[in-house]
């Protein structure tokens, strides 16, 4: 169309472009997406304006006349949790009659917006993209994660309701953040706390009870399904089903820039302070006299009790510290992709399958199984549809129970 | 407060299509665990199954309803071997978690948007079931007792409980014969099973593929009653296999009608508690403040968590079960 730039067109008024941004969630219903931006340029490649979603996730734009433009999504702007259906389609050409108004539609489902980033880049520019985001994945997941390992490595029990400790730390703090207004660097510490406390008191109140009567490891694990759906419940209750962010969510300054990948400060914070913890918590597992006597009760529970080991003293211990990590995980994830209230529940099938390819009840293998699990999440979208990025992890994880059943770092005798 | 009617409504919940293939599900849950010991949570993969097998020849190529029952029992079957060669070896609670991984694999696959053509994507199957309601014999509604029912529904129900009946008979006949014994026996120590001579391999792979299939019928009865298939994880995610287990602990692990009373008591006891709770909150007993209408349902879901610990911490056995034939190690 050589006639088709703007200056050829009629002289109409009232030439508008608009559409509303919504998504289906997995309960089917519609969810309006608000604050996403749309550049809107000319055929000859000038910006005409920059259309912004509300609330109900309209967004409109007068257009100076009839011709043809294209539309662009800033994809920085596309919350985490939601992306496109397809990500190729996040520029639209579109034309516009005389006095007309032209609805575009930009299809958005569930996802992780972050190929959004990457359209339109070279695959080793998308690679060094995602593995950053596979990292921070990873570390999140680890420290969710790592409780979840040393329970199990030294009660034995599988805990259903570990995911539930995720959303209870990231729901507490956005009750205290956005809820009392406290700012998010001190409403999270306050939220860890509680999580780890609520760890304890899970252990003193429910599961030490229970290993007193020698209840068996599946009735155990049925009784943390129960509570899982408990918690879970609860909390879609007193917080409902929407995707929430924390007050201090959208403060984005410039973001750092390394080669081909950008990276934004919220990103920095929680891949730094996670690896801090992590090599802490490392620290403390190799280095410490409580460390030590945590490897030895998850080694062999008897003879650490028989060499003087208060195995009960180093569970709590256990389960409050690995409460508090969750929660710290459950805080840095819901940064990252939101809050929801089943936030936690949607993590665990991924922390089972690092735990388990880690080599399940050991510290490291949680660290080293989460981070490889992450990696492949995020990796995985380079080939198959992001939507499925998931299926790859738990194809690892049946995968390795079939080479490997005691995972990378784990010993043989425990798959009994 | 209309007592009555909260009553009726929860006895009509518990003889509705939602509690037949709650049944079938528990059936298949209770020869896989209840007489295997084995923890498969990923009866919801099975259900899908089921569900998709039936609609999708329907949906995606036209062809006649019956064959995608076909299709969805040997989908069932394809899914159970798959399951079972890796994951069989394991200890149960491995098995629990590859279980309900490969299951969600499963929804993941069908929610995908490549395969929309095929599966509906993330929308799901609507209107596969017109061949199956074609065959319907009633019109109108029809009264049983005190209880109305649409044609639909009793269409539904009459297929749903009637297998429901067939599987327990076909478990009767399983399980009080030799092969049953050998089942058990796996249950109960693998090792001697083995050292008689036993496959315990081949047992649990047959368990599976049984237990699968009743699983299979169940995702086909929630199809037909939905008269659609969505890939949500409400219907075909991980929280219908907790509840299919609960169902099946309420009613008694290892005992020939302890999955169809549980799954009865199951879904009555939840329509009661919404009825009641709803009832009470519209006589303003419960102030608007702590539960609101729309609530209600989320309450529900509470109430059963605290209820299957409540079960599993004073009655693991359930409320018709036998100690000596749990599979729970308690």
């Amino acid at each position: 169309m050589l006639l088709g730039a703007p200056a050829a067109s009629a002289q109409g008024d009232g030439e508008q472009v608009n559409g509303t941004l919504q998504y289906r969630d997995a309960e089917g219903s519609q969810i309006a997406v608000a604050g996403i931006e749309i550049v809107v340029r000319d055929a000859d490649g000038n910006e005409v304006g920059t259309a912004v979603s509300g609330e109900d996730g309209t967004f409109s734009l007068d257009l100076p006349g009839a011709g043809d433009y294209t539309a662009t999504i800033v994809p920085e702007t596309v919350p985490a949790g939601v992306t496109l259906r397809n990500p190729d389609r996040i520029e639209l050409s579109f034309s516009v009659n005389a006095g007309r108004s032209r609805p575009l539609a930009f299809p958005l489902i569930e996802g992780d917006g972050s190929e959004l980033l990457t359209a339109g880049s070279s695959t080793w520019e998308s690679a060094a993209r995602l593995a950053v985001d596979g990292l921070k994945f990873g570390l999140i997941i680890a420290m969710c994660s790592i409780g979840l390992s040393l329970i199990f490595g030294t009660t034995g029990l599988v805990n259903f309701a570990h995911g539930e400790l995720v959303t209870v730390g990231a729901v507490l703090a956005f009750a205290f953040n956005v809820g009392l207004g406290l700012h998010l660097l001190l409403a999270a510490p306050i939220a860890i706390l509680i999580t780890a406390a609520l760890g304890g008191a899970n252990d003193r109140f429910l599961w030490r009870p229970l290993r007193d009567r020698s209840t068996g490891l599946i009735a155990m694990l049925v009784i943390s399904i129960g509570l899982s759906i408990l918690v879970r419940y609860f909390v879609l209750w007193q917080f409902t089903g929407f995707r929430r962010s924390y007050e201090q969510y959208s403060l984005q300054t410039d973001g750092l820039t390394i080669g081909p990948v950008t990276i934004v400060p919220r990103e920095t914070i929680t891949i730094v302070l996670a690896a801090a913890v992590l090599v802490g918590v490392a620290l403390v597992v190799q280095r410490t006299r409580l460390g030590k006597a945590m490897r030895a009760v998850s080694d062999n529970k008897d003879l650490a009790e028989s060499s003087g080991i208060d195995v009960e003293r180093v569970i709590q211990i256990i389960w409050i510290s690995g409460a508090g990590l969750a929660g710290l995980g459950g805080i840095l994830f819901g940064l990252d992709q939101q809050v929801k209230w089943d936030m936690g529940f949607d993590l665990l099938l991924l922390m089972f399958a690092s735990v388990t390819l880690g080599g399940l009840g050991t510290a490291y293998g949680a660290l080293v199984g989460s981070i490889i699990v992450g990696m492949f999440v995020q990796l995985s979208t380079l080939v198959v549809a992001p939507e499925l990025k998931s299926v790859g992890a738990l194809l690892v994880l049946v995968a390795i129970l079939l080479v490997r059943p005691q995972g990378i770092l784990g010993q043989k005798e425990r798959i009994g | 407060m209309d007592w009555a009617t909260i009553f009726e409504n929860g006895l009509k919940a518990g003889i509705r299509p939602e509690a037949a293939y709650f049944a079938l599900a528990a059936i298949g849950l209770n020869i896989h665990f209840g007489y295997t010991g084995l923890l498969n949570f990923g009866q919801a993969g099975f259900m899908a199954m089921g569900a998709y097998g039936l609609a999708i020849p329907v949906f995606a190529y036209g062809w006649p309803w019956w064959i995608g029952v076909f299709f969805g029992l040997l989908a069932a079957v394809l899914f159970a071997v798959l399951l079972g060669v890796p994951t069989l070896r394991l200890r149960a609670d491995y098995l629990a978690i590859v279980t309900i991984a490969a299951a969600e694999i499963i929804r993941f696959i069908f929610r995908a948007t490549d395969l929309r053509e095929i599966t509906g994507g993330s929308n799901g199957i609507n209107g596969f079931s017109s061949g199956f309601f074609d065959l319907n014999p009633f019109s109108g509604t029809i009264n049983i007792g005190p209880f109305d029912f649409t044609a639909r529904e009793m269409w539904v129900m009459i297929v749903g409980w009637g297998l429901v009946l067939i599987g327990i008979g076909l478990t009767y006949l399983m399980i009080e014969s030799p092969w049953g014994r050998v089942l058990k026996a796996v249950r109960e120590d693998e090792d001697a099973a083995r050292a008689l001579g036993k496959n315990a391999y081949s047992m649990k792979m047959q368990s599976l593929i049984i237990g699968g299939l009743f699983g299979a019928l169940a995702g086909m009865i929630l199809a037909l009653s939905q008269g659609s298939v969505q890939p949500s994880p409400t219907d075909l995610g991980p929280p219908k296999t907790f509840f299919a287990y609960a169902a099946l602990i309420l009613g008694g692990t290892g005992r020939l009608w302890g999955p169809v009373i549980g799954s009865i008591m199951f879904i009555a006891l939840l329509a009661f508690t919404d009825n009641l709770l709803r009832q009470a909150q519209a006589a303003d007993y419960i102030p608007e403040e702590i539960i609101t209408g729309t609530e209600v349902g989320v309450i529900r879901f509470v109430l059963l968590g605290v209820g299957l610990m409540i079960l599993m911490l004073y009655r693991p056995q359930g409320l018709f079960g036998d100690k000596r034939e749990m599979a729970f190690d308690v």
